[in-house]
Protein backbone atom coordinates (compact mmCIF):
# COMPACT_ATOMS: atom_id res chain seq x y z
CA UNK A 1 0.00 0.00 0.00
CA UNK A 2 2.95 2.05 0.92
CA UNK A 3 6.18 2.36 -1.15
CA UNK A 4 9.16 4.08 -0.43
CA UNK A 5 12.29 4.33 -2.52
CA UNK A 6 15.46 6.46 -1.34
CA UNK A 7 13.14 9.05 0.05
CA UNK A 8 15.43 12.17 0.70
CA UNK A 9 14.53 15.67 2.29
CA UNK A 10 17.00 17.87 2.96
CA UNK A 11 16.55 21.60 4.20
CA UNK A 12 18.78 23.64 3.78
CA UNK A 13 22.20 21.97 4.81
CA UNK A 14 20.06 19.87 7.12
CA UNK A 15 19.55 16.31 6.58
CA UNK A 16 16.05 15.75 7.73
CA UNK A 17 15.31 12.31 5.96
CA UNK A 18 18.11 10.24 3.83
CA UNK A 19 17.71 7.68 1.52
CA UNK A 20 14.45 5.73 3.45
CA UNK A 21 13.31 2.69 1.62
CA UNK A 22 10.64 0.74 3.21
CA UNK A 23 7.18 -1.14 2.41
CA UNK A 24 3.71 -1.07 3.81
CA UNK A 25 1.04 -3.55 2.96
CA UNK A 26 -2.54 -3.54 2.79
CA UNK A 27 -4.21 -3.93 6.26
CA UNK A 28 -0.89 -3.23 8.43
CA UNK A 29 -0.43 -1.12 11.46
CA UNK A 30 3.01 0.14 11.60
CA UNK A 31 5.00 2.08 14.14
CA UNK A 32 7.43 4.55 13.17
CA UNK A 33 9.84 5.13 16.15
CA UNK A 34 12.42 7.30 16.85
CA UNK A 35 13.01 9.80 19.12
CA UNK A 36 12.82 13.61 18.58
CA UNK A 37 14.45 15.19 15.84
CA UNK A 38 14.81 11.73 13.69
CA UNK A 39 12.94 12.53 10.74
CA UNK A 40 9.43 10.97 11.63
CA UNK A 41 7.36 14.02 11.21
CA UNK A 42 9.29 14.75 7.63
CA UNK A 43 8.45 11.49 6.35
CA UNK A 44 4.67 11.78 7.47
CA UNK A 45 4.55 15.02 5.29
CA UNK A 46 6.31 13.79 2.78
CA UNK A 47 3.86 10.66 2.38
CA UNK A 48 1.09 12.92 3.07
CA UNK A 49 1.51 15.21 0.16
CA UNK A 50 2.09 18.35 2.35
CA UNK A 51 5.60 18.79 0.95
CA UNK A 52 7.72 17.11 -2.07
CA UNK A 53 11.13 15.17 -1.38
CA UNK A 54 14.20 16.32 -2.16
CA UNK A 55 15.02 13.00 -3.71
CA UNK A 56 13.61 9.45 -4.13
CA UNK A 57 10.11 8.53 -4.76
CA UNK A 58 7.27 7.13 -2.56
CA UNK A 59 3.55 5.47 -3.42
CA UNK A 60 1.03 5.54 -1.52
CA UNK A 61 -2.29 3.77 -2.30
CA UNK A 62 -0.57 3.26 -5.65
CA UNK A 63 -0.32 6.19 -6.52
CA UNK A 64 2.59 8.87 -6.84
CA UNK A 65 3.25 11.47 -4.48
CA UNK A 66 4.80 13.28 -6.69
CA UNK A 67 3.02 13.38 -10.13
CA UNK A 68 -0.55 12.22 -8.90
CA UNK A 69 -0.41 13.84 -5.50
CA UNK A 70 -4.60 15.16 -5.89
CA UNK A 71 -4.81 11.02 -5.73
CA UNK A 72 -2.54 10.58 -2.68
CA UNK A 73 -4.88 12.86 -0.79
CA UNK A 74 -7.94 11.51 -1.93
CA UNK A 75 -6.93 7.79 -0.03
CA UNK A 76 -5.19 9.09 3.22
CA UNK A 77 -6.59 10.34 6.32
CA UNK A 78 -3.62 12.70 7.78
CA UNK A 79 -3.21 14.15 11.63
CA UNK A 80 -0.32 16.03 11.77
CA UNK A 81 1.34 16.20 15.50
CA UNK A 82 -0.61 18.46 17.58
CA UNK A 83 -3.65 17.98 15.60
CA UNK A 84 -4.21 21.45 14.36
CA UNK A 85 -8.10 22.00 14.10
CA UNK A 86 -10.29 25.51 13.45
CA UNK A 87 -10.66 26.38 16.99
CA UNK A 88 -13.90 28.83 16.55
CA UNK A 89 -16.20 26.18 15.10
CA UNK A 90 -18.24 23.73 16.38
CA UNK A 91 -17.10 19.60 15.75
CA UNK A 92 -20.15 19.04 13.52
CA UNK A 93 -19.39 22.37 11.27
CA UNK A 94 -15.46 21.84 11.42
CA UNK A 95 -16.08 17.95 10.48
CA UNK A 96 -18.59 18.97 7.96
CA UNK A 97 -16.48 21.61 6.29
CA UNK A 98 -13.90 18.71 5.83
CA UNK A 99 -16.22 16.47 4.69
CA UNK A 100 -16.66 19.09 2.00
CA UNK A 101 -13.09 19.67 1.42
CA UNK A 102 -12.19 15.83 0.86
CA UNK A 103 -14.35 15.70 -1.84
CA UNK A 104 -17.80 13.71 -0.43
CA UNK A 105 -21.07 14.13 -2.14
CA UNK A 106 -23.73 16.44 -0.91
CA UNK A 107 -25.61 13.46 0.12
CA UNK A 108 -23.46 11.42 2.02
CA UNK A 109 -22.06 14.34 3.64
CA UNK A 110 -24.30 14.25 6.67
CA UNK A 111 -24.25 10.49 7.14
CA UNK A 112 -20.44 10.46 7.14
CA UNK A 113 -20.20 12.91 9.73
CA UNK A 114 -22.56 10.87 12.08
CA UNK A 115 -20.63 7.91 11.52
CA UNK A 116 -17.42 9.62 12.48
CA UNK A 117 -18.56 11.40 15.60
CA UNK A 118 -19.71 7.92 16.69
CA UNK A 119 -16.47 5.84 16.07
CA UNK A 120 -14.84 8.53 17.91
CA UNK A 121 -17.09 8.60 20.66
CA UNK A 122 -17.88 12.31 20.21
CA UNK A 123 -21.51 12.01 20.47
CA UNK A 124 -21.02 14.87 23.84
CA UNK A 125 -19.53 16.91 21.91
CA UNK A 126 -21.12 17.92 18.66
CA UNK A 127 -22.44 21.03 19.04
CA UNK A 128 -19.33 22.36 20.85
CA UNK A 129 -16.86 24.87 19.54
CA UNK A 130 -13.59 23.02 19.52
CA UNK A 131 -11.35 25.94 21.27
CA UNK A 132 -13.44 24.88 24.39
CA UNK A 133 -12.55 21.10 24.31
CA UNK A 134 -10.73 19.23 26.21
CA UNK A 135 -7.19 17.96 24.71
CA UNK A 136 -8.65 14.62 24.86
CA UNK A 137 -12.70 15.52 22.65
CA UNK A 138 -10.00 17.32 20.34
CA UNK A 139 -7.67 14.62 19.42
CA UNK A 140 -10.66 12.25 18.79
CA UNK A 141 -11.65 15.32 16.54
CA UNK A 142 -8.44 14.72 14.67
CA UNK A 143 -8.98 11.33 14.34
CA UNK A 144 -12.75 11.74 13.09
CA UNK A 145 -10.84 14.42 10.65
CA UNK A 146 -8.84 12.16 9.21
CA UNK A 147 -11.02 8.97 9.21
CA UNK A 148 -13.72 11.04 7.16
CA UNK A 149 -14.59 9.42 3.53
CA UNK A 150 -13.75 6.18 4.93
CA UNK A 151 -9.32 6.66 3.33
CA UNK A 152 -7.94 3.53 2.85
CA UNK A 153 -5.07 4.54 4.44
CA UNK A 154 -4.13 6.53 7.50
CA UNK A 155 -0.92 9.11 8.50
CA UNK A 156 -0.85 10.03 11.74
CA UNK A 157 1.55 11.93 13.67
CA UNK A 158 2.41 10.72 17.27
CA UNK A 159 -1.63 10.61 18.16
CA UNK A 160 -1.27 9.94 22.00
CA UNK A 161 1.01 12.77 22.34
CA UNK A 162 -0.45 14.73 25.81
CA UNK A 163 -3.27 12.44 26.75
CA UNK A 164 -3.79 11.08 29.77
CA UNK A 165 -3.25 7.46 30.52
CA UNK A 166 -7.34 6.89 30.01
CA UNK A 167 -7.53 8.62 26.46
CA UNK A 168 -4.12 6.93 25.52
CA UNK A 169 -5.57 3.22 25.66
CA UNK A 170 -9.04 4.70 24.24
CA UNK A 171 -6.83 6.10 21.26
CA UNK A 172 -4.84 3.30 21.08
CA UNK A 173 -7.45 0.28 21.74
CA UNK A 174 -9.07 2.34 18.58
CA UNK A 175 -5.86 2.15 16.28
CA UNK A 176 -5.27 -1.26 16.92
CA UNK A 177 -8.81 -2.19 15.58
CA UNK A 178 -7.92 -0.73 12.24
CA UNK A 179 -5.94 -4.01 12.19
CA UNK A 180 -6.61 -5.87 8.74
CA UNK A 181 -9.60 -2.88 7.52
CA UNK A 182 -7.06 -0.10 7.15
CA UNK A 183 -3.64 0.57 6.62
CA UNK A 184 -2.05 2.58 9.25
CA UNK A 185 1.44 4.03 9.45
CA UNK A 186 1.82 6.25 13.07
CA UNK A 187 5.32 7.85 14.59
CA UNK A 188 5.60 7.88 17.88
CA UNK A 189 8.33 7.90 20.81
CA UNK A 190 6.55 6.13 23.42
CA UNK A 191 7.82 2.59 23.19
CA UNK A 192 5.11 0.25 24.83
CA UNK A 193 3.22 2.31 22.69
CA UNK A 194 4.35 0.40 19.85
CA UNK A 195 4.41 -3.08 20.68
CA UNK A 196 0.46 -2.62 21.90
CA UNK A 197 -0.63 -1.23 18.90
CA UNK A 198 1.39 -2.28 16.06
CA UNK A 199 2.28 -5.04 13.92
CA UNK A 200 5.85 -4.06 12.71
CA UNK A 201 8.12 -1.02 13.74
CA UNK A 202 10.46 0.99 11.88
CA UNK A 203 12.72 2.60 14.13
CA UNK A 204 14.54 5.62 12.16
CA UNK A 205 17.47 7.51 13.66
CA UNK A 206 19.04 10.56 12.59
CA UNK A 207 17.15 10.24 9.73
CA UNK A 208 18.01 6.77 8.91
CA UNK A 209 16.48 3.48 9.39
CA UNK A 210 18.32 1.59 11.57
CA UNK A 211 15.50 -1.61 11.54
CA UNK A 212 12.68 -3.12 10.64
CA UNK A 213 10.80 -5.82 12.04
CA UNK A 214 8.19 -7.32 14.43
CA UNK A 215 8.80 -6.14 18.07
CA UNK A 216 8.88 -9.93 19.01
CA UNK A 217 11.58 -10.31 16.01
CA UNK A 218 13.47 -7.92 17.40
CA UNK A 219 13.51 -9.21 20.93
CA UNK A 220 14.49 -12.27 19.64
CA UNK A 221 17.70 -10.72 17.36
CA UNK A 222 18.94 -8.46 20.04
CA UNK A 223 18.81 -11.01 23.21
CA UNK A 224 22.48 -11.99 23.96
CA UNK A 225 20.73 -14.10 26.53
CA UNK A 226 17.77 -15.41 28.16
CA UNK A 227 16.57 -14.37 31.20
CA UNK A 228 14.68 -16.07 34.21
CA UNK A 229 13.26 -14.50 37.15
CA UNK A 230 12.84 -16.70 40.59
CA UNK A 231 10.79 -15.60 43.69
CA UNK A 232 12.67 -18.21 46.23
CA UNK A 233 12.24 -18.65 49.87
CA UNK A 234 15.46 -19.34 51.22
CA UNK A 235 18.97 -18.02 52.97
CA UNK A 236 19.94 -15.33 50.44
CA UNK A 237 23.63 -16.26 50.42
CA UNK A 238 23.13 -20.14 49.38
CA UNK A 239 20.42 -19.69 47.24
CA UNK A 240 22.62 -17.45 45.36
CA UNK A 241 25.58 -19.67 45.19
CA UNK A 242 23.66 -23.15 44.62
CA UNK A 243 22.18 -21.19 41.59
CA UNK A 244 25.42 -20.33 40.28
CA UNK A 245 26.53 -23.74 40.39
CA UNK A 246 24.29 -24.84 37.43
CA UNK A 247 25.37 -25.16 34.02
CA UNK A 248 24.98 -22.70 31.20
CA UNK A 249 23.89 -19.52 34.13
CA UNK A 250 25.67 -16.94 33.63
CA UNK A 251 24.82 -14.31 36.13
CA UNK A 252 23.06 -14.63 39.39
CA UNK A 253 21.39 -11.15 40.97
CA UNK A 254 19.40 -10.78 43.45
CA UNK A 255 16.70 -8.33 43.25
CA UNK A 256 14.48 -7.32 45.79
CA UNK A 257 12.66 -8.65 49.00
CA UNK A 258 13.32 -8.80 52.21
CA UNK A 259 14.17 -11.75 54.65
CA UNK A 260 14.24 -15.36 52.91
CA UNK A 261 12.01 -14.23 50.50
CA UNK A 262 14.00 -12.47 47.36
CA UNK A 263 13.51 -12.32 44.07
CA UNK A 264 16.85 -13.46 41.64
CA UNK A 265 17.41 -12.50 38.16
CA UNK A 266 19.06 -15.26 36.59
CA UNK A 267 20.97 -14.88 33.10
CA UNK A 268 21.40 -17.93 30.92
CA UNK A 269 22.65 -19.09 28.25
CA UNK A 270 20.84 -18.10 24.97
CA UNK A 271 20.65 -21.42 23.09
CA UNK A 272 19.16 -23.21 26.49
CA UNK A 273 16.58 -23.34 28.44
CA UNK A 274 17.78 -23.73 32.05
CA UNK A 275 14.03 -23.58 34.11
CA UNK A 276 13.70 -27.15 34.81
CA UNK A 277 16.96 -27.12 35.96
CA UNK A 278 16.86 -24.29 38.26
CA UNK A 279 13.53 -25.21 39.62
CA UNK A 280 14.59 -28.71 40.70
CA UNK A 281 17.98 -27.28 42.02
CA UNK A 282 15.49 -25.12 44.01
CA UNK A 283 12.79 -27.89 45.25
CA UNK A 284 15.70 -30.23 45.64
CA UNK A 285 17.51 -27.79 48.29
CA UNK A 286 14.56 -27.87 50.39
CA UNK A 287 13.80 -23.62 49.76
CA UNK A 288 9.93 -22.49 48.06
CA UNK A 289 9.67 -21.39 44.76
CA UNK A 290 6.89 -18.90 44.74
CA UNK A 291 7.60 -17.89 40.91
CA UNK A 292 9.81 -18.73 38.07
CA UNK A 293 9.10 -17.23 34.28
CA UNK A 294 11.17 -15.80 31.57
CA UNK A 295 12.06 -12.15 31.07
CA UNK A 296 12.00 -10.63 27.62
CA UNK A 297 13.92 -7.89 26.61
CA UNK A 298 12.11 -4.98 26.75
CA UNK A 299 11.91 -2.40 23.80
CA UNK A 300 13.73 0.10 25.62
CA UNK A 301 16.45 -1.77 25.87
CA UNK A 302 16.34 -2.88 22.35
CA UNK A 303 15.66 1.06 21.97
CA UNK A 304 18.62 2.39 23.77
CA UNK A 305 20.96 -0.40 22.34
CA UNK A 306 19.64 0.10 18.59
CA UNK A 307 19.97 4.17 18.98
CA UNK A 308 22.94 4.17 20.85
CA UNK A 309 24.99 2.25 18.59
CA UNK A 310 25.66 -0.67 20.80
CA UNK A 311 24.18 -3.12 18.93
CA UNK A 312 24.22 -3.37 14.80
CA UNK A 313 20.78 -5.66 14.49
CA UNK A 314 21.85 -6.30 10.19
CA UNK A 315 19.54 -4.38 9.12
CA UNK A 316 17.10 -6.40 6.36
CA UNK A 317 14.46 -4.30 4.73
CA UNK A 318 11.13 -5.89 4.31
CA UNK A 319 12.59 -9.60 4.48
CA UNK A 320 11.12 -10.12 7.71
CA UNK A 321 7.15 -8.94 7.84
CA UNK B 1 -15.98 22.43 -5.80
CA UNK B 2 -13.22 22.50 -2.87
CA UNK B 3 -13.26 26.13 -3.13
CA UNK B 4 -16.91 26.79 -1.74
CA UNK B 5 -15.89 24.26 1.32
CA UNK B 6 -13.18 27.07 1.98
CA UNK B 7 -14.93 29.82 1.24
CA UNK B 8 -17.79 28.67 3.80
CA UNK B 9 -15.15 27.83 6.67
CA UNK B 10 -13.54 31.74 6.30
CA UNK B 11 -17.11 33.48 6.41
CA UNK B 12 -17.85 31.11 9.34
CA UNK B 13 -14.01 31.86 10.78
CA UNK B 14 -14.34 35.45 9.77
CA UNK B 15 -17.63 35.89 12.28
CA UNK B 16 -16.29 33.98 14.94
CA UNK B 17 -13.54 36.49 15.60
CA UNK B 18 -13.70 39.58 16.73
CA UNK B 19 -12.06 41.32 13.93
CA UNK B 20 -14.57 41.53 11.49
CA UNK B 21 -17.07 42.86 13.81
CA UNK B 22 -14.11 45.56 14.62
CA UNK B 23 -14.20 46.15 11.44
CA UNK B 24 -17.24 46.80 10.26
CA UNK B 25 -17.77 48.99 13.16
CA UNK B 26 -14.42 51.23 12.37
CA UNK B 27 -15.97 51.16 8.99
CA UNK B 28 -19.38 52.79 9.36
CA UNK B 29 -18.26 54.92 12.29
CA UNK B 30 -15.35 56.42 9.77
CA UNK B 31 -17.31 56.68 7.11
CA UNK B 32 -20.27 57.58 8.64
CA UNK B 33 -18.21 60.32 9.78
CA UNK B 34 -16.89 61.37 6.48
CA UNK B 35 -20.01 61.37 4.72
CA UNK B 36 -21.07 63.86 7.67
CA UNK B 37 -18.94 66.32 6.72
CA UNK B 38 -18.91 66.49 3.40
CA UNK B 39 -23.07 67.04 3.49
CA UNK B 40 -22.40 69.55 5.82
CA UNK B 41 -20.02 71.02 3.70
CA UNK B 42 -21.94 71.22 0.58
CA UNK B 43 -24.93 72.51 2.89
CA UNK B 44 -23.03 75.34 3.92
CA UNK B 45 -21.92 75.65 0.50
CA UNK B 46 -25.51 75.87 -1.01
CA UNK B 47 -26.48 78.14 1.38
CA UNK B 48 -23.95 80.35 0.20
CA UNK B 49 -25.04 79.49 -3.58
CA UNK B 50 -28.61 80.72 -3.10
CA UNK B 51 -27.42 83.91 -2.88
CA UNK B 52 -25.04 83.90 -5.29
CA UNK B 53 -26.69 82.30 -8.43
CA UNK B 54 -23.48 82.04 -10.99
CA UNK B 55 -22.13 79.84 -8.53
CA UNK B 56 -25.03 77.74 -7.99
CA UNK B 57 -24.54 75.75 -11.55
CA UNK B 58 -21.49 73.95 -10.62
CA UNK B 59 -22.71 72.03 -7.93
CA UNK B 60 -24.92 69.40 -7.76
CA UNK B 61 -25.08 66.28 -5.38
CA UNK B 62 -23.45 63.49 -7.51
CA UNK B 63 -20.38 65.76 -7.79
CA UNK B 64 -20.33 67.58 -4.13
CA UNK B 65 -21.31 64.33 -1.95
CA UNK B 66 -21.25 60.75 -3.53
CA UNK B 67 -17.88 61.47 -5.40
CA UNK B 68 -15.09 62.94 -3.12
CA UNK B 69 -17.04 60.01 -0.36
CA UNK B 70 -16.10 57.71 -2.72
CA UNK B 71 -12.87 58.96 -2.43
CA UNK B 72 -12.67 59.15 0.96
CA UNK B 73 -13.63 55.38 1.44
CA UNK B 74 -10.57 54.52 -1.15
CA UNK B 75 -8.70 55.75 2.04
CA UNK B 76 -10.29 54.19 4.46
CA UNK B 77 -9.67 50.72 2.81
CA UNK B 78 -6.20 51.27 2.17
CA UNK B 79 -6.33 51.22 6.45
CA UNK B 80 -8.86 48.49 6.83
CA UNK B 81 -8.28 45.77 4.17
CA UNK B 82 -4.82 44.80 6.23
CA UNK B 83 -6.86 43.99 8.64
CA UNK B 84 -9.29 41.52 7.07
CA UNK B 85 -6.07 39.83 5.24
CA UNK B 86 -3.59 39.60 7.91
CA UNK B 87 -4.78 36.67 9.55
CA UNK B 88 -5.79 34.87 6.11
CA UNK B 89 -2.86 32.58 5.69
CA UNK B 90 -0.69 33.92 8.72
CA UNK B 91 -2.82 32.41 11.25
CA UNK B 92 -3.27 29.46 9.67
CA UNK B 93 0.52 28.81 9.38
CA UNK B 94 0.49 30.05 13.03
CA UNK B 95 -1.73 27.45 14.29
CA UNK B 96 -0.54 24.78 12.13
CA UNK B 97 -4.07 23.91 10.15
CA UNK B 98 -2.34 25.49 6.83
CA UNK B 99 -0.62 22.06 7.11
CA UNK B 100 -3.68 20.02 7.15
CA UNK B 101 -5.59 21.70 4.68
CA UNK B 102 -2.58 21.56 2.53
CA UNK B 103 -3.12 17.86 2.40
CA UNK B 104 -6.71 17.38 1.86
CA UNK B 105 -7.55 16.74 -2.18
CA UNK B 106 -7.51 20.51 -3.09
CA UNK B 107 -5.67 22.12 -4.99
CA UNK B 108 -3.76 25.42 -3.93
CA UNK B 109 -5.63 27.28 -6.19
CA UNK B 110 -8.71 26.25 -5.21
CA UNK B 111 -7.85 27.02 -1.44
CA UNK B 112 -6.98 30.21 -2.43
CA UNK B 113 -9.92 31.34 -4.87
CA UNK B 114 -11.88 30.55 -1.71
CA UNK B 115 -10.15 32.44 0.66
CA UNK B 116 -10.04 35.76 -1.62
CA UNK B 117 -13.67 34.91 -2.24
CA UNK B 118 -14.30 35.10 1.49
CA UNK B 119 -12.35 38.07 1.55
CA UNK B 120 -14.40 39.85 -1.72
CA UNK B 121 -17.78 38.90 -0.32
CA UNK B 122 -17.03 40.56 3.38
CA UNK B 123 -15.58 43.35 1.43
CA UNK B 124 -19.06 43.60 -0.86
CA UNK B 125 -21.15 43.54 2.86
CA UNK B 126 -18.63 46.53 4.60
CA UNK B 127 -19.61 48.35 1.06
CA UNK B 128 -23.18 47.83 0.85
CA UNK B 129 -23.33 49.26 3.92
CA UNK B 130 -22.65 53.05 2.35
CA UNK B 131 -25.50 52.36 0.55
CA UNK B 132 -27.75 53.46 3.07
CA UNK B 133 -26.26 57.09 2.71
CA UNK B 134 -26.37 57.08 -0.67
CA UNK B 135 -30.45 56.36 -0.41
CA UNK B 136 -30.56 58.84 1.96
CA UNK B 137 -29.51 61.31 -0.40
CA UNK B 138 -32.00 60.14 -3.08
CA UNK B 139 -35.12 61.29 -0.52
CA UNK B 140 -34.20 65.01 -0.87
CA UNK B 141 -32.00 65.28 -4.55
CA UNK B 142 -31.32 63.99 -7.89
CA UNK B 143 -29.06 61.93 -8.23
CA UNK B 144 -26.92 60.59 -11.04
CA UNK B 145 -27.00 56.77 -11.33
CA UNK B 146 -24.60 56.05 -13.40
CA UNK B 147 -21.35 58.05 -11.73
CA UNK B 148 -22.91 56.17 -8.76
CA UNK B 149 -22.50 52.66 -10.47
CA UNK B 150 -19.40 52.96 -11.70
CA UNK B 151 -18.16 54.53 -8.73
CA UNK B 152 -19.09 51.54 -6.65
CA UNK B 153 -17.15 49.36 -9.15
CA UNK B 154 -14.51 51.36 -8.83
CA UNK B 155 -14.40 50.77 -5.11
CA UNK B 156 -14.93 47.23 -5.41
CA UNK B 157 -12.27 46.46 -8.12
CA UNK B 158 -9.65 48.85 -5.73
CA UNK B 159 -10.95 46.44 -2.74
CA UNK B 160 -10.32 43.46 -5.03
CA UNK B 161 -7.03 44.93 -5.42
CA UNK B 162 -5.92 45.49 -2.13
CA UNK B 163 -7.05 42.47 -0.81
CA UNK B 164 -4.77 40.66 -3.05
CA UNK B 165 -2.33 42.19 -1.85
CA UNK B 166 -3.21 41.41 1.21
CA UNK B 167 -3.46 37.61 1.04
CA UNK B 168 0.19 37.88 -0.71
CA UNK B 169 1.67 39.57 2.70
CA UNK B 170 -0.34 37.05 4.42
CA UNK B 171 1.19 34.04 2.90
CA UNK B 172 4.62 35.24 3.59
CA UNK B 173 4.61 35.18 7.49
CA UNK B 174 3.64 33.70 10.43
CA UNK B 175 2.98 36.55 12.16
CA UNK B 176 -0.56 38.59 11.71
CA UNK B 177 1.35 42.22 13.17
CA UNK B 178 4.30 41.62 10.26
CA UNK B 179 1.66 40.69 7.49
CA UNK B 180 -0.53 43.48 7.77
CA UNK B 181 2.05 46.01 8.36
CA UNK B 182 3.04 45.28 4.91
CA UNK B 183 0.30 44.94 3.25
CA UNK B 184 -0.44 48.88 4.57
CA UNK B 185 2.91 49.81 3.84
CA UNK B 186 2.66 48.46 0.24
CA UNK B 187 -0.83 49.60 0.07
CA UNK B 188 0.38 53.03 0.52
CA UNK B 189 3.31 53.17 -1.55
CA UNK B 190 0.47 52.39 -3.92
CA UNK B 191 -1.20 55.19 -2.96
CA UNK B 192 1.03 57.76 -2.94
CA UNK B 193 3.30 57.22 -5.71
CA UNK B 194 0.89 58.75 -7.62
CA UNK B 195 2.18 61.94 -5.87
CA UNK B 196 5.14 61.80 -8.31
CA UNK B 197 2.90 62.68 -10.86
CA UNK B 198 2.41 65.60 -9.76
CA UNK B 199 6.44 66.26 -8.98
CA UNK B 200 7.66 64.70 -12.46
CA UNK B 201 7.18 65.89 -16.33
CA UNK B 202 5.60 64.67 -19.04
CA UNK B 203 5.75 60.78 -19.74
CA UNK B 204 6.84 59.96 -16.18
CA UNK B 205 4.51 62.38 -14.80
CA UNK B 206 1.64 59.99 -16.86
CA UNK B 207 3.70 57.10 -15.91
CA UNK B 208 3.37 57.49 -12.14
CA UNK B 209 -0.24 58.71 -12.21
CA UNK B 210 -0.95 55.43 -14.39
CA UNK B 211 0.66 53.42 -11.48
CA UNK B 212 -1.40 55.10 -8.35
CA UNK B 213 -3.83 53.24 -7.49
CA UNK B 214 -6.31 56.11 -6.53
CA UNK B 215 -6.27 57.48 -10.09
CA UNK B 216 -7.86 55.24 -10.98
CA UNK B 217 -10.76 55.24 -8.40
CA UNK B 218 -11.10 59.12 -9.23
CA UNK B 219 -11.68 57.87 -12.98
CA UNK B 220 -14.53 55.96 -11.82
CA UNK B 221 -16.05 58.22 -9.12
CA UNK B 222 -16.43 60.79 -12.29
CA UNK B 223 -17.99 58.08 -13.93
CA UNK B 224 -15.95 57.36 -16.58
CA UNK B 225 -15.76 53.57 -17.38
CA UNK B 226 -12.43 53.06 -19.21
CA UNK B 227 -10.57 49.56 -19.96
CA UNK B 228 -7.34 50.42 -18.87
CA UNK B 229 -9.15 51.35 -15.20
CA UNK B 230 -10.36 48.34 -15.48
CA UNK B 231 -7.52 46.45 -17.03
CA UNK B 232 -5.16 48.11 -13.93
CA UNK B 233 -7.57 46.48 -11.36
CA UNK B 234 -7.77 43.47 -12.74
CA UNK B 235 -4.33 43.00 -13.80
CA UNK B 236 -2.94 44.21 -10.03
CA UNK B 237 -4.97 41.69 -8.45
CA UNK B 238 -4.50 38.61 -10.71
CA UNK B 239 -0.71 39.51 -10.37
CA UNK B 240 -0.82 39.18 -6.23
CA UNK B 241 -3.04 36.53 -6.18
CA UNK B 242 -0.73 34.33 -8.45
CA UNK B 243 2.34 35.34 -6.51
CA UNK B 244 0.55 34.23 -3.50
CA UNK B 245 0.09 30.77 -5.22
CA UNK B 246 4.02 30.52 -5.99
CA UNK B 247 4.49 31.70 -2.32
CA UNK B 248 2.19 28.65 -1.25
CA UNK B 249 4.54 26.38 -3.43
CA UNK B 250 7.84 27.75 -2.14
CA UNK B 251 6.52 27.45 1.60
CA UNK B 252 5.45 23.95 0.96
CA UNK B 253 9.08 22.85 -0.36
CA UNK B 254 11.02 24.55 2.49
CA UNK B 255 9.05 23.14 5.07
Amino acid sequence: MIEVEGLTKVYGNKTAIDNLTFTVQQGEVVGFLGPNGAGKTTTMRVLSCYMPPTSGTARVGGYDIRTQALEVRRRIGYMPEHVPLYTDLTVTQYLGFVAEAKGLSRLTRRQRVGEAIERCLLQDAQGRIIGKLSKGYRQRVGLAQALLGDPPILILDEPTIGLDPKQIIEIRSLIRDMQGERTVILSTHILPEVSMVCQRVIIINEGHIVAVDTPESLTRRLQRSTQVLLEIDGPPEQVTGRLREVAGVLQVVMKDGAGALRRYLVDTDKDRDLRQELARVVCSSGWGLLELRPVDLSLEDIFIRLVTEEEAVGHQPSAAS
Amino acid sequence: MGAIAVFKKEMRSYFASPIAYAVFTLFLVVSGYFFYTILIYLSLISVQAAMNPGFARGLNVTDGIVRPFFIDLGVVLLFLMPLLTMRVFAEERKQGTLELLLTYPLRDGEVLLGKFMAATTLYALLLSTTALYVLLLTLWSELELYPILTGYLGLLLLGMAFLSLGLFFSSLTENQIVAGAFAFGASLLLWIIGWGGTLAEGDWSALFRHLSIVEHLASFARGVLEMKDIVYYLGMTSFFLFATLKSLEIRRWKG
